[in-house]
C-alpha cells in the first residue's frame, strides 16, 4: 500500500452512498489513502449512508439519525466530499467525466457502489397510488403515510425481504397478507418441510399466506382501494401493496457506458473488483463476481476492502463469500448455512429433526463420510446456529453422532461448541472479517473488555448477527488470561443484581450493612454507592417488604424514596396519591383540590390517569399527606421502582362495546400489586374489549377483555423505546390471571438487571418468549409455587408507607428542611402561570 | 421568636470576619450514613450546610465521622446536597447529588466528574453529643 503524497491527488469518485460505498470511505480514511486520492461521493438519497440491514427498525422507534452509519460531520471532518441528493446520470469514459443532475466532474478512478433496486413485476396497475417498495427510508415514509388511511395491506413476494415487509405492515396495524408466486415461502433458503412450518407460524401471527398466486392485474377495488386479480380469476382486495419480488443490480450507468454486464444483470468484476474498464471498480450488490450477486452486507464489505487494496496498489483478492444467514422474520427464527438444500454436493447425507409441537425444524447436510458439515437449515429456533456455522466454516470434525447437534437438549444432545474449541482462524464476525485470532490479538494488545475489542476490530457493528458469539469469545479469552470478566454491579460487589438477589434470599440477609460486611469487596470502604444501595434496597423490599423508611433502609434510598415524593428541579417535591384504575369519587377530587389550594400546589392530570400536585416543600409533605390520608388516599409510589398505575378504560359498566368490567379488574390488580418493589417501575393497562382504549399493549402487563375472560400481554413499553407487549396467554379467568401475573412479576423481580424494564429484560432473555412461557405457564424450572408464595408475602405485608411515616415521630424528623431552624429554604421562589404556581 | 435569632445569641460569639465554632444540632438530629441540612452563620450571612454522619471507623483510620459541605448543588442550582446518597468511590467517601447524580468528595468537596467544580467545606466535630461547625 502506498501512502506517499503525490503532488496532485487523483480524483476518485464513489457513486452510491449506501452501506458498502460508505464502508469503502471508512477504509480509505482509516488507511491514510486520502493522501493519494481526492474523494467525492455521490448519493442519490437525501440521507447520508444508513444501516439498511436494520431498516425495519425505522418503524419501531429508530429515526434516520440513529440509523446513520456515521456522525453528521464525519465526511467533512475526514476531508471527503459527500454530495447527497445528487444522482449520477452518465459516465463519460472518453472525457473521463462523471455527469450528474447538477454538473460534470472529472475522474481518475470510479467505484460503482449503486446497490440494487427492488424488482416490481410488470403487472398492469403496478404503478397505482399505494403500490410501493421496501428499500429506502423514503420508501418507508411512503408506506407509513399510505398506511394511515389503510386497514389492510399485501406484500407481493414471500422471500426474506417480503416477510420483513409483512412484519412492518403488521406493525402498522394493517391486516396483512403475503402473496407468493412459488409454491412455498422462502424457496431460496428453506425446503418444503421448513417452509410449511414457517407458513404455519406466520399464519398463527395473523398474516395470511397465499402461495402459487400470479397476479395478473391490479384495478380499482370495491371495499378497498385496490383489487388484485390472480391467474385463476380469484381476487384479493387491499388498500396498500408492497412489492418485494427480488432485487436487481442498479447497473444502468455501467450498461450505458459499455462496461461488461452479466446475462441477468450486474457489473462484471474480477478478483480485484475491477470492471472491464480498469479505471472503474464495482462493489456491493451491483457487482457480479463469478456469476454471482451477493445480496448481503458482509460480502459487500469484503469487496470494499478488496477495492481499497486495488486502489492503493495492494494485492488482496475477493474470493467469494459465505451466504450463511440467520434471521428473525416476523419473530420466527430462520437460519441457513452453506449448502442448505444439500443439492450442491453429490453424495451428501442429511439428518432432519422436526418437532411439530414446538414447531421447530432442523436439517444437517453432512459429507458422505459423516465427518464434515456441508450445510444446515433451521426454522423456528436458531439456538444452534452459531455452533453449526463454526463447524461449517472452519471445517471442524463433526462428533460421532452428528444428529446430536440438532436434537433437543434434554435428549442428551451434544453440548454447543464452546468458544475455547474454536481454532484461531475461525471467523467470528463475517461483516468485518474478524477472526478469533484477531480478537485474541486485540486482547493481548491491551483491550480489557467487550467494548474495547469492538472499538478496535469493529466486530458486531455490521449486521449484528455475531453479537452473542463475539461476547462469548471475548469473555472466554479474558477469563483464560485471568482477567475476571466484570459483571459486577459496581465496585462494591463482585456480583450481578441477580447474584445479590439470590444471596439475600438464600442467606436471609435483611440489611445492606450485613450484606456488604459479608459479601462486599474488601478493597473499598464498604459504604456502598448510589448504584448498589438503591438496588439492594429494592431487593430487600421485594424479599421482605419492610417499610423503606426504617432506619436501616433510609441511607439506601434515592431522595425520591426517602421522602416518598419525586424531587423536582428546584428541590421541591411532587405528590401523587394512588387513584386505582383511574376511578375517583367527586369527594376525593374535591379533597385533592382543597389540599392543592391550601399548600399552593400546581395541579396536573398525569399520563397515568391520576393527579400530580407539584411544588410541595419538604417540610410540608407530612401535613399534606396527613390531610390526603384523612380523605381516604394512600401513597401512589410515583417515586418508587414499583407498581405505578393500572390504566383502565371504562369497560362494560358503561361502554356499549365492553365485554368485561375493566375498571373493576384494574382496581383489583392495582390493589394486589401496589407496593411491590421491582428492578424498575411497572405499569399495567386493562381494556374492556379489543378496541383497547387503555393502551394495554404498551404496558409491562397488558390485559384485554375477551368474551371468555382475559388475554394477557407482557413486556410492552412506552417511553424512550416503545415496544408492543406480546400475547402471553388467552382467555384466562380472574384467578388464572392473578396467578400468572404473580409468577411473571416475581420471575422478573428475581432475574432482571437493575433499572431494566420488562421490555428490555425480555429482549435480553435467552430463549425469549417461548422460554418465558415454559417457565411461567409450564413450570419448567419448578419454581412457580415459590414465586406465588413470595408474591403472597408481598401482598400480605403491604402497608401505605405514608401512613406508616406520619404516625412515627422519629421518621417525621427526616422531613425537616433544616435540623436547627424551621425557616423554609428562601431560594425556592415561585411565580404564577395560567393561574397556577411554577418555579421562577 | 425565630430559632435563628435564638441560635445566634446562644451559640456564636459573633465577630465580623473571623471564623467561629458554632453549635448546630445534636447527634440525635443526624441520620447514620446519610445527610441532614442546617443553617450556619458565616461572615457573609446565613449559609446552608449539608452534614453527613458516617459512624464507626468506616474509612479505616483515614476518615472522620462528620463532614460539612455546601448544601447548594451547582449543577441543578438547588439546595439539595444533604439529600443525596452517601457512599465511597475509588477510595474516597462521596455524596451523589440527588438531581443529576454528580459525585462530590466529602473530605474536600471536589466533584469527581468535573475537575473545575468544588463545594465549600467546613470543619465539623462532635463536642459530646453536640455537633459543632466552624463557620
Ligand atoms: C407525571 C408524569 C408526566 C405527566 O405529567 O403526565 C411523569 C413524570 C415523570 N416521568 Fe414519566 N411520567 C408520567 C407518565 C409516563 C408515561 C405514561 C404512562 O405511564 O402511561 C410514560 C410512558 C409509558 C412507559 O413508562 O412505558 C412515562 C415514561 C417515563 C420514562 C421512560 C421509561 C422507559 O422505560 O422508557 C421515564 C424515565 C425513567 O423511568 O427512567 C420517566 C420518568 C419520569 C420522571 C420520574 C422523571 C424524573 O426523574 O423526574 C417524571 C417525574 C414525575 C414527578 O416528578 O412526579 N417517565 N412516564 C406521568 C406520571 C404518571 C403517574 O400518574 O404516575
Ligand atoms: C429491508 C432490508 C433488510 C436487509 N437485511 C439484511 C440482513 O439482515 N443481512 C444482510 O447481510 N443484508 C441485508 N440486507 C441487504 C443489505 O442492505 C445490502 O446488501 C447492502 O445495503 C448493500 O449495500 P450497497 O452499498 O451495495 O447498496 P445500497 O445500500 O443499496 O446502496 C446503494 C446506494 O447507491 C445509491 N445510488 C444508486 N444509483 C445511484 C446513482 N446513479 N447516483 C447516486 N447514487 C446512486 C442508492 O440510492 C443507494 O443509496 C437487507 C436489505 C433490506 C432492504
Ligand atoms: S376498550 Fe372497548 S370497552 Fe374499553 S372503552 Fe374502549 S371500546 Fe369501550
Ligand atoms: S457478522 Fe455482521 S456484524 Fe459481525
Amino acid at each position: 500500500m502506498s501512502t506517499q503524497k503525490t503532488a496532485t491527488p487523483e480524483q476518485l469518485i464513489i457513486i452510491g452512498n449506501g452501506m458498502v460505498g460508505h464502508h469503502l470511505v471508512e477504509q480509505l480514511v482509516d488507511s491514510g489513502a486520502l493522501a493519494q486520492y481526492q474523494v467525492t461521493v455521490f448519493g442519490e438519497e437525501r440521507h447520508r449512508a444508513y444501516d439498511r440491514v436494520h431498516l425495519s427498525e425505522y418503524f419501531s422507534g429508530r429515526d434516520a439519525d440513529s440509523l446513520a452509519l456515521c456522525d453528521a460531520d464525519y465526511y467533512a471532518v475526514s476531508g471527503v466530499e459527500l454530495r447527497s441528493s445528487e444522482s449520477v446520470i452518465e459516465i463519460d469514459r472518453n472525457a473521463h467525466e462523471v455527469i450528474t443532475d447538477q454538473g460534470r466532474y472529472p475522474y481518475d478512478r470510479i467505484v460503482l457502489a449503486t446497490g440494487s433496486f427492488p424488482f416490481v413485476p410488470p403487472i398492469p396497475g403496478n404503478d397505482r397510488e399505494g403500490c410501493l417498495v421496501y428499500r429506502t427510508l423514503d420508501d418507508l415514509d411512503a408506506i407509513r403515510a399510505a398506511a394511515e388511511t389503510a386497514t389492510n395491506g399485501v406484500v407481493v413476494g414471500g422471500g426474506l425481504l417480503g416477510l420483513e415487509a409483512a412484519n412492518a405492515l403488521r406493525g402498522l396495524n394493517l391486516d396483512t397478507a403475503v402473496v407468493e408466486f412459488a409454491s412455498r415461502l422462502m424457496p431460496m433458503q428453506v425446503d418444503n418441510e421448513g417452509s410449511e412450518l414457517l407458513r404455519e407460524k406466520i399464519e398463527a401471527l395473523g398474516v395470511q399466506v397465499l402461495t402459487e398466486r400470479a397476479t395478473q392485474r391490479i384495478e380499482d377495488g370495491d371495499a378497498s382501494r385496490h383489487r388484485m386479480v390472480f391467474q385463476d380469476d380469484k381476487v384479493l382486495e387491499t388498500d396498500l401493496i408492497v412489492f418485494s419480488a427480488g432485487i436487481r443490480p442498479r447497473d444502468q450507468l455501467a450498461r450505458d457506458c459499455g462496461l461488461e454486464i452479466g446475462e441477468r444483470g450486474g457489473v462484471v468484476v474480477d478478483n480485484q473488483c475491477l470492471t472491464s474498464d480498469p479505471a472503474i471498480l464495482a462493489i456491493g450488490e451491483v457487482a457480479l463476481w463469478n456469476q454471482s450477486i451477493f445480496g448481503l452486507v458482509a460480502p459487500g464489505y469484503q469487496m470494499a476492502k478488496t477495492a481499497l487494496s486495488t486502489l492503493t496498489g495492494g494485492d488482496s483478492h475477493f474470493g467469494g463469500a459465505d451466504m450463511s444467514t440467520k434471521l428473525k422474520l416476523l419473530g420466527v427464527d430462520v437460519g441457513s448455512i452453506g449448502d442448505a438444500h444439500g443439492n450442491q454436493n453429490p453424495g451428501a447425507r442429511m439428518f432432519r429433526y422436526l418437532d411439530p409441537i414446538k414447531q421447530e425444524y432442523r436439517k444437517l447436510v453432512v459429507s458422505s463420510d459423516g465427518k464434515k458439515l456441508l450445510g444446515a437449515m433451521l426454522v423456528g429456533n436458531n439456538g444452534v446456529y452459531d455452533t453449526l456455522l463454526q463447524y461449517y466454516s472452519n471445517g471442524i470434525d463433526l462428533p460421532d453422532e452428528p444428529a446430536s447437534l440438532i436434537l433437543p437438549q434434554s435428549s442428551g444432545a451434544a453440548p454447543t461448541l464452546g468458544p475455547g474449541a474454536l481454532p484461531e482462524t475461525a471467523t467470528i464476525c463475517s461483516c468485518h472479517n474478524v477472526t478469533k485470532g484477531d480478537i485474541c490479538a486485540t486482547i493481548d494488545d491491551g483491550a480489557v473488555d467487550l467494548a474495547g475489542v469492538k472499538g478496535v476490530t469493529k466486530a458486531s457493528t455490521g449486521c449484528g448477527g455475531c453479537t452473542a458469539l463475539l461476547k462469548s469469545v471475548v469473555d472466554h479469552e479474558l477469563e483464560a488470561r485471568g482477567v475476571e470478566v466484570d459483571k459486577s454491579i459496581c465496585e462494591h460487589f463482585a456480583h450481578t443484581r441477580q447474584g445479590l438477589y439470590d444471596i439475600v434470599r438464600v442467606e436471609g440477609i435483611k440489611t445492606f450493612t450485613a450484606l456488604i460486611e459479608k459479601h462486599g469487596n474488601a478493597d473499598t470502604h464498604r459504604l456502598g454507592c448510589d448504584i448498589c444501595k438503591p438496588a439492594v434496597a429494592s431487593i430487600l423490599a421485594s424479599c421482605f417488604n419492610e417499610p423503606i423508611t426504617d432506619a436501616a433502609h433510609i441511607p439506601l434510598q434515592d431522595t425520591n424514596d426517602t421522602f416518598m415524593a419525586n424531587m423536582q428541579k428546584n428541590g421541591t417535591y411532587s405528590v401523587v396519591p394512588r387513584v386505582a384504575g383511574g376511578e375517583i369519587t367527586p369527594d376525593k377530587l374535591i379533597a385533592l383540590g382543597e389540599v392543592a389550594k391550601k399548600y399552593s400546589l400546581y395541579s396536573k392530570v398525569t399520563g397515568g390517569q391520576r393527579i400530580d400536585l407539584f411544588g410541595a416543600r419538604l417540610e410540608d409533605l407530612p401535613d399534606i399527606w396527613s390531610e390526603l390520608i384523612a380523605a381516604g388516599f394512600e401513597t401512589g409510589h410515583a417515586y418508587g421502582k414499583s407498581l405505578r398505575t393500572v390504566k383502565s378504560c371504562v369497560g362494560s359498566t358503561w361502554c356499549r362495546y365492553g365485554v368485561q368490567d375493566s375498571v373493576g379488574m384494574a382496581i383489583q390488580l392495582e390493589n394486589r400489586y401496589k407496593g411491590l418493589r421491582a428492578p424498575h417501575k411497572i405499569k399495567f393497562g386493562v381494556s374492556g374489549c379489543t378496541r383497547e382504549c387503555a393502551e394495554a399493549q404498551s404496558k409491562d402487563i397488558g390485559i384485554i377483555a375477551t368474551e371468555n375472560g382475559w388475554n394477557l400481554y407482557v413486556c410492552g413499553n412506552g417511553g424512550m423505546r416503545p415496544r408492543h407487549a406480546e400475547l402471553f396467554a388467552t382467555d384466562l379467568d380472574d384467578e388464572q390471571l392473578y396467578r400468572t401475573i404473580d409468577r411473571f412479576l416475581m420471575f422478573y423481580v428475581r432475574t432482571a438487571d437493575r433499572l431494566q424494564r420488562t421490555a428490555v429484560w425480555r429482549e435480553n432473555l435467552d430463549g425469549g418468549l417461548e422460554y418465558l412461557k415454559e417457565v411461567i405457564l409450564e413450570d419448567r424450572l419448578g419454581i412457580n409455587d415459590e414465586l406465588e408464595r413470595q408474591m403472597q408475602t408481598v401482598v400480605d405485608t403491604y402497608q401505605c408507607e405514608w401512613s406508616d411515616a406520619i404516625s412515627d415521630p422519629e421518621k417525621l424528623k427526616r422531613f425537616r428542611s433544616f435540623v436547627n431552624d424551621d425557616r423554609p429554604d428562601p431560594s425556592i421562589i415561585m411565580t404564577s402561570e395560567r393561574g397556577q404556581p411554577r418555579p421562577a | 421568636m425565630t430559632a435563628m435569632a435564638l441560635k445566634k445569641e446562644m451559640d456564636t460569639m459573633a465577630s465580623q470576619d473571623s471564623k467561629t465554632w458554632q453549635k448546630v444540632c445534636t447527634k440525635a438530629d443526624l441520620v447514620e450514613f446519610s445527610g441532614v441540612a442546617a443553617w450556619i452563620e458565616i461572615a457573609e450571612g446565613p449559609a446552608q450546610v449539608a452534614i453527613f454522619y458516617l459512624p464507626g471507623d468506616r474509612l479505616q483510620g483515614e476518615g472522620k465521622p462528620l463532614y460539612a459541605l455546601d448544601h447548594f448543588d451547582p449543577f441543578s442550582k438547588a439546595n439539595v446536597i444533604a439529600r443525596g446518597i452517601v457512599g465511597d468511590l475509588k477510595g474516597s467517601a462521596v455524596v451523589a447529588s440527588p438531581i443529576y447524580k454528580q459525585h462530590f468528595r466529602l473530605e474536600d468537596g471536589q466533584c469527581l466528574e468535573d475537575e473545575s467544580v468544588k463545594l465549600q467545606t467546613w470543619k465539623i466535630e462532635f463536642k459530646g453529643e453536640e455537633v459543632w461547625v466552624e463557620g
